[in-house]
């Protein structure tokens, strides 16, 4: 066999080392096979390594490492060629191999580096992760308390169990030892202790409530730990070893306007309770946030629960209290209407009673009247039938306005004449008025219509009483009475802001204007005018028989008919109107026949014609004095027509019994005429009467007139009706003045 | 046609007169004065009122035209024209102779013609309604009927 070209080795190989070198080559090659043998075992068990090739690689480097060293066995003796070129080709393989792997792990390690960090990364994580959750369930834990601890609170409406239940349930859920409520005294200056956990009855231990510490708690919402030495939180006895860490809390007590509550202190706006919690004295414990928080929405639900039992409380007193107020009131109303029962069979039986004697009375005296009496006999019967008629218009009076404030009369409506009315008014107060030298003169709106629908009576009777006083208050002078169709803004001038007129097609408004010349009254006096039984004092007019009543009983008839009445005067000695305004219906134009009360119209008017009356019209214009001409004629005169003052009062003669002017036309001196026609006729019963007529509601003007000498005055536009009245009342008066 | 229906006519026309505001209730009073002794009564002063305004407009329309206008004259002729429209019931005449008074007193010329147009379109106006209204009643009486009498209820 050729031998190697190797240089020979220069140690034989029985050496010892040589032994050695052969048994660690040996054992070399055997762990050089092993390890890819474990690798491949263990990464074919787990599923995620990453890097087979890797593997690969590093498992073909071991393993020819390991043939490298296994090879070198036989280079230790003698050894062919053959041999030694394996070994070379064995070894230069490794060399490739793992200078591929080296190059290769470069990349490789870091990687496997950054792994580790990551796994450190989310190992921090996870432990924080932790601490979170721990946080969370101790929130949730106290939020737990918390809502558990406000169900107990507010699941009772009384105060002391409120309290209470706080307390007890907060010393449980904080596991405290001691729990303790102050309260503001009725002064204000000190707090008082209210309530304890452990103490059974607080011994009423008071603190002044300007306490620094106090008032630390007091500024702020916070729950706020305060020192055990802390005059609200010495509630032990002295001698334990280490007091637990207290905190105190300010509870706001909700100000109320109206909290009355007996043992509860007057409250006002920022008042607090204090409370004060006591950890266990000895325990290490200490307070945590979340404990301090639970206090805090503890307090704030104690302020509401306490509010709304007081509410509550206050309600119920309330109530209470109405109750009674009704049954007193219930109890009252009876009495009343027992009261009134009685007062109207009391006024049933004296109103027959009554009228009875009187009529006897009035009947008597007027019999008595008739028959023979001396001077002095007629005069007392006199007086005694004035005093009884009183006394029976009184009487009547009275029941009436009794049955008005009650409520129970009502207007007898039915269709009537309402010009009929009017005279009737004029007839029953012509008498007085004349006796008395005043003038009466009643003019009617020729729209006014002549039928309508209302209470008649009761109307008569009010126009009545107005015209009555107007006499009555009146000694000299003239009283007139105008009656029209009130239009809308005249209804809304009638001085009263609660007056308002409705108008509608079926309804009118009648207004009465009574006017007079006597003693007036006083404008401060006016408001009284209408409140029975207060009569004017002042004036002096005691002795004129009023009862006082009258225009009370007036103002209801005219208030039931939807109306309004008042007077007006520019002071005493000035006269005074009296203005009425009431709510009428429309009456279709009725048969005569339907209404066999009332007397036909025509008769009323006086004479419906004046034949051969000789009157002589002077006017300028043309047309009136045609138009005025054709109203006299139609009426049965004899008109003479004159334009001018001239041809007047060359005209003129004793056989005309009224002379009519137009003094509107600025041309004319009507007054001049007037004097002169005076002048003419010196005796008064020839003298014709002359009246002005005039478009002009100038009372200047009519002032003028009637201190010229005028016998009348008449506002033009005439409509027949008015001038058959006018000359019915100047023929009969001698006078007409027409009110403006 | 037939005489219930000029009759018929005859009393719408009037009201119709009514409702316009052309005449006023002074004109009912003018027709309760015609009777059989005086059968024409309310056409005779219709037919005076309407010369006097002729006359009265035509002094108007001279009087302010001059150069120096003198109110005094002008107010009295309108108060004239005023008094003579109201006897008759010409309302709406008699209200602008109002108007017209107004601008007399505050001498405002102006004014013054505008109401004068006015009051002539005025007494026009109701002139031609009253040919009307009097044509109609000849023909009521050359049928041989009598003239209604209007009821107006206001």
């Amino acid at each position: 066999m050729e031998s190697c070209n190797c240089i020979e080795p220069q140690w034989p190989p029985d050496d010892l080392l040589m032994k050695y070198q052969y048994i660690s080559d040996f054992f070399i090659a055997l762990a050089y096979f092993s390890i890819p043998l474990e690798l491949i075992y263990f990464v074919k068990k787990s599923a995620v390594f990453p890097y087979r090739w890797v593997l690969v690689q590093f498992g073909a480097f071991i393993v020819l490492c390991g043939a490298t060293h296994l090879i070198n066995l036989w280079t230790f003796t003698v050894h062919s060629r053959t041999v030694a070129s394996v070994m070379t080709t064995a070894k230069v393989l490794t060399a490739a191999v793992s200078c591929i792997t080296a190059l290769m792990l470069v990349h490789i390690i870091p990687d496997l580096l950054s792994v580790k960090t990551r796994e450190l990364f989310l190992k921090n994580k996870a432990a924080e992760l932790d601490r979170e959750m721990g946080l969370i369930r101790t929130q949730e834990e106290t939020g737990r308390h918390v809502r558990m601890l406000t169900h107990e609170i507010r699941s009772t409406l009384d105060r002391h169990t409120i309290l209470k239940t706080t307390l007890v349930e907060l010393g449980r859920t904080l596991a405290l030892e001691e729990c303790a409520l102050w309260m503001p005294t009725r002064t204000g200056l000190e707090l008082q202790l209210s309530y304890t956990l452990r103490q059974q009855n607080p011994v009423g231990y008071t603190v002044p409530i300007h306490h620094p510490v106090i008032n630390q708690v007091f500024s702020s919402n916070r729950a706020v730990k305060i020192s055990p030495n802390c005059p609200v939180a010495r509630l032990r006895p002295a001698g334990k070893y280490m007091p637990g860490e207290v905190v105190a809390v300010r509870v706001p007590l909700l100000h109320l306007s109206n909290f009355h509550i007996n043992d509860w202190p007057e409250l006002s706006t920022k008042r607090y309770a204090l409370m004060v919690l006591m950890l266990p004295s000895d325990s290490a414990r200490q307070w945590h946030v979340h404990e301090l928080e639970l206090v805090e929405v503890v307090a704030d639900q104690v302020a509401v629960a306490l509010s709304h039992a007081a509410i509550l409380e206050e309600s119920m007193r309330a109530r209470d209290l109405l109750m009674e107020q009704n049954v007193a009131l219930d109890l009252a109303r009876r009495e009343a209407e027992t009261a009134i029962r009685a007062r109207n069979d009391f006024l049933a039986v004296m109103n027959h009673e009554m009228r009875t004697p009187m009529h006897a009375i009035i009947a008597l005296s007027s019999l008595l009247q008739e028959t023979e009496l001396t001077p002095e006999q007629r005069l007392m019967v006199e007086t005694i039938l004035k005093s009884s008629n009183l006394l029976a218009t009184l009487i009547n009076d009275v029941l009436d306005l009794s049955r008005l404030e009650d409520g129970s009369l009502q207007l007898d409506l039915g269709t009537f004449n309402l010009y009929a009315v009017f005279r009737e008014v004029l007839n029953l107060i012509k008498p007085i008025a004349s006796v008395k030298k005043l003038h009466v003169s009643l003019t009617l709106a020729p729209d006014l219509p002549e039928y309508a629908i209302g209470d008649e009576k009761r109307l008569m009777q009010t126009i009545l009483n107005i015209v009555g006083n107007a006499v009555k208050f009146s000694k000299e002078g003239s009283i007139s009475i105008t009656a029209f169709v009130a239009k809308l803004d005249t209804l809304r001038d009638s001085k009263a802001p609660e007056f308002l007129p409705v108008l509608s097609d079926n309804i009118f408004y009648l207004r009465v204007q009574v006017k007079d010349s006597g003693s007036g009254i006083n404008p401060l006096d006016i408001p009284k005018l209408f409140t029975k039984f207060a009569q004017n004092q002042s004036t002096g007019t005691r002795n004129s028989g009023g009862s006082g009543l009258g225009l009370a009983i007036c103002k209801r008839f005219v208030n039931l008919m939807e109306g309004h009445i008042w007077i007006e005067s520019e002071g005493l000695g000035k006269g005074c109107t009296a203005i009425l305004i009431v709510k009428l219906g429309m009456a279709e134009r009725v048969n005569e026949s339907k209404l066999p009360y009332m007397p036909k119209m025509p008769t009323n008017h006086g004479q419906t014609a004046f034949p051969g009356l000789k009157v002589l019209v002077m006017d300028e214009n043309g047309v009136s004095r045609m138009v005025t001409k054709g109203l006299l004629l139609h009426l049965g005169c004899d008109v003479t027509m004159v334009g001018s003052s001239d041809e007047c009062l060359r005209l003129v003669s004793h056989e005309h019994k009224v002379v009519f002017m137009d003094i509107c036309v600025p041309g004319i001196d009507s007054y001049g005429i007037t004097i002169r026609i005076h002048e003419k006729f010196t005796k008064r019963h020839e003298r014709p009467l002359l009246v002005a007529l005039t478009g002009n509601t100038d009372k200047v003007k009519k002032e003028n007139c009637m201190r010229a000498g005028m016998d009348g005055l008449i506002l033009k536009p005439v409509s027949l009706d008015k001038m058959r009245s006018v000359l019915t009342d100047l023929l009969e008066h001698r006078v007409f003045f027409e009110a403006i | 046609m037939e005489l219930v229906q000029i009759q018929r006519r005859l009393v719408d026309y009037t009201k119709s007169l009514f409702m316009e505001g052309f005449l006023d209730a002074q004109f009912l009073q003018l027709q309760q004065l015609q009777d059989d002794s005086n059968p024409y009564f309310v056409f005779e002063v219709v037919s005076l009122f309407f010369e006097d305004s002729e006359k009265l407009l035509n002094e108007l329309t001279i009087a302010l035209d001059q150069p120096n206008v003198d109110f005094k004259k002008i107010d009295s002729h309108v108060h004239q024209l005023k008094g003579s429209s109201s006897s008759i019931g010409a309302q709406r005449v008699k209200n602008a102779c109002i108007a017209f008074r107004n601008y007399c007193d505050v001498q405002n010329i102006e004014g013054c013609l505008t109401c004068l147009q006015q009051v002539k379109q005025e007494c026009y106006l109701v002139k031609n309604k009253f040919e009307t209204l009097f044509r109609l009643e000849q023909q009521i009486m050359a049928s041989g009927g009598s003239v209604p009498t209007i009821e107006l209820g206001f």
